[in-house]
């Protein structure tokens, strides 16, 4: 070819550019860019593009991160939790400890598992959709009566989604469930900066009871059981500021 | 926990390089904050030992196809010009021009022709590493990044330039 001993390839110029090659190959570039200026022309395009991109983006090094990143990156695991069957774990203890209430009253009954199978489906699905990014609800909120309508039918029992607008918590949607085979019901809000709880709904005959608490790894759950329905609040967030959600929901509903 | 920190530490190469790909910053730390919940989510499955960055630029990519789809199937577009938002605060009018001109001819590009730009070119992965991230044979990628510097470089240099100045 003209020039050099072996012609140089378009690859293998930007291969140099990006240090690539060994010194062997190297060499044979610069050899070829003395011979033919245009390459060297490209090169050096290709050099100050890599130059002007970061004069363009270096900035964004420098800025303070946002809150809602500084928050996610200093909550250790607002991912699904490694352990959570520790909570189950630790609110049979807790049952069995008598505790009172519908624990300790359940840790003697055969139905007992009540609150672990309750948690641990309602976290499952809590883990997984508020990291959602495509369809984190089957139905939006601006379907609201109709979600709502739908969930109830399935359940068998009146569900509603309660307005935490209060709290700055928006209704997002919500989606129906499989839990052991029976129907549940998620309906997931947000709040501003893109905080996400899940309240778990479904059906359950066991008597009333007073909210239950159990956290673990950043995740916090409020668990109670209310005219024939149990749920779960579910969020990656502090007991106090989830408290304020529970108590509204259990207002509300 | 090691991960996190880890993960705090690539946080701000994270964002920089959601926000050259996406150019709206508030698309951009969503892209990141999902990438960041996935990878917490997903901690299990990070070797310790093994490159962690390439690790998060590869959880973050597909997030970021997900996140493609979705805008396709809404039919949604970015607004174009957000010439307001770039985060350099350049010392001319001209600089001002070029940056722009920057940022707006990386828009033209295919998307994966721009990843693999700032992939390599931006963030300095080797072209391994950006093929382990894009999970494309190696040969493609050179072959994207050839493709795209040589459409920045025509972009840029006039080819193009004029077609690009109309838009504002």
């Amino acid at each position: 070819m003209t020039g050099g001993k072996n012609k140089i390839g378009d690859l293998q110029l930007h291969a140099y550019v990006d240090g690539e090659l060994d010194a062997e190959a190297r060499a044979e570039v610069e050899v070829w860019l003395s011979r033919h200026p245009e390459d060297k022309d490209r090169i050096q395009a290709y050099q100050s593009q890599a130059v002007a991109l970061h004069n363009l983006y270096d900035p964004i090094l420098e800025e303070p991160l946002p809150d809602s990143l500084k928050t996610l990156a200093a909550k250790p695991s607002s991912g699904p939790p490694a352990s959570w069957m520790r909570i189950a774990a630790a609110i049979m203890l807790l049952a069995t400890g008598g505790a009172g209430g519908w624990l300790a009253r359940d840790a003697v009954d055969p139905g007992a598992a009540n609150a672990v199978t309750l948690i641990d489906p309602a976290v499952g699905a809590h883990a997984v959709y508020v990291t959602e990014v495509l369809h984190p609800v089957e139905v939006k909120a601006d379907q609201e009566a109709h979600l709502v309508a739908w969930l109830s039918k399935r359940l068998g029992k009146a569900v509603k989604a309660p307005d935490m607008a209060r709290a700055g918590f928006a209704l997002v949607g919500g989606r129906l469930l499989p839990d052991e085979g029976r129907p549940a019901a998620q309906f997931m809000y947000e709040n501003r900066e893109g905080r996400r709880v899940t309240l778990y709904v479904r059906s359950d005959d066991g008597p009333d009871t007073a909210f239950k608490y159990a956290a673990e790894d950043g995740i916090s759950a409020f668990y109670w059981i209310d005219g024939s329905l149990a749920y779960a609040l579910i969020g990656n967030t502090s007991r106090e500021s989830l408290l304020e959600l529970a108590r509204i929901s259990y207002e509300a509903l | 926990m090691g991960i996190e920190d880890g993960i705090v530490e690539h946080l701000p190469r994270l964002r920089r390089y959601a926000r050259a790909l996406l150019r709206d910053p508030v698309a951009a730390d969503d892209l990141v904050q999902s990438c960041v919940e996935r990878a917490l989510g997903k901690q299990r499955l990070f070797k310790p030992g093994t490159n962690m960055r390439a690790w998060l630029f590869t959880i973050m990519h597909n997030v970021h196809i997900n996140m493609a789809r979705k805008q396709m199937q809404t039919a949604n577009t970015m607004p174009l010009d957000q010439a307001a938002e770039l985060p350099a605060t350049p010392p001319s009018q001209e600089d001002a021009l070029r940056v722009r001109d920057l940022a707006r001819a990386l828009e033209q590009l295919p998307d994966e022709q721009r990843q693999v730009v700032l992939l390599v070119g931006l963030e300095g992965l080797s072209y391994k590493e950006t093929a382990d991230v894009l999970v494309a044979p190696v040969g493609t990628v050179m072959s994207r990044l050839a493709r795209g510097r040589e459409k920045l470089r025509a972009l840029l240099e006039g080819n193009g330039a004029p077609h690009l100045r109309r838009v504002k």
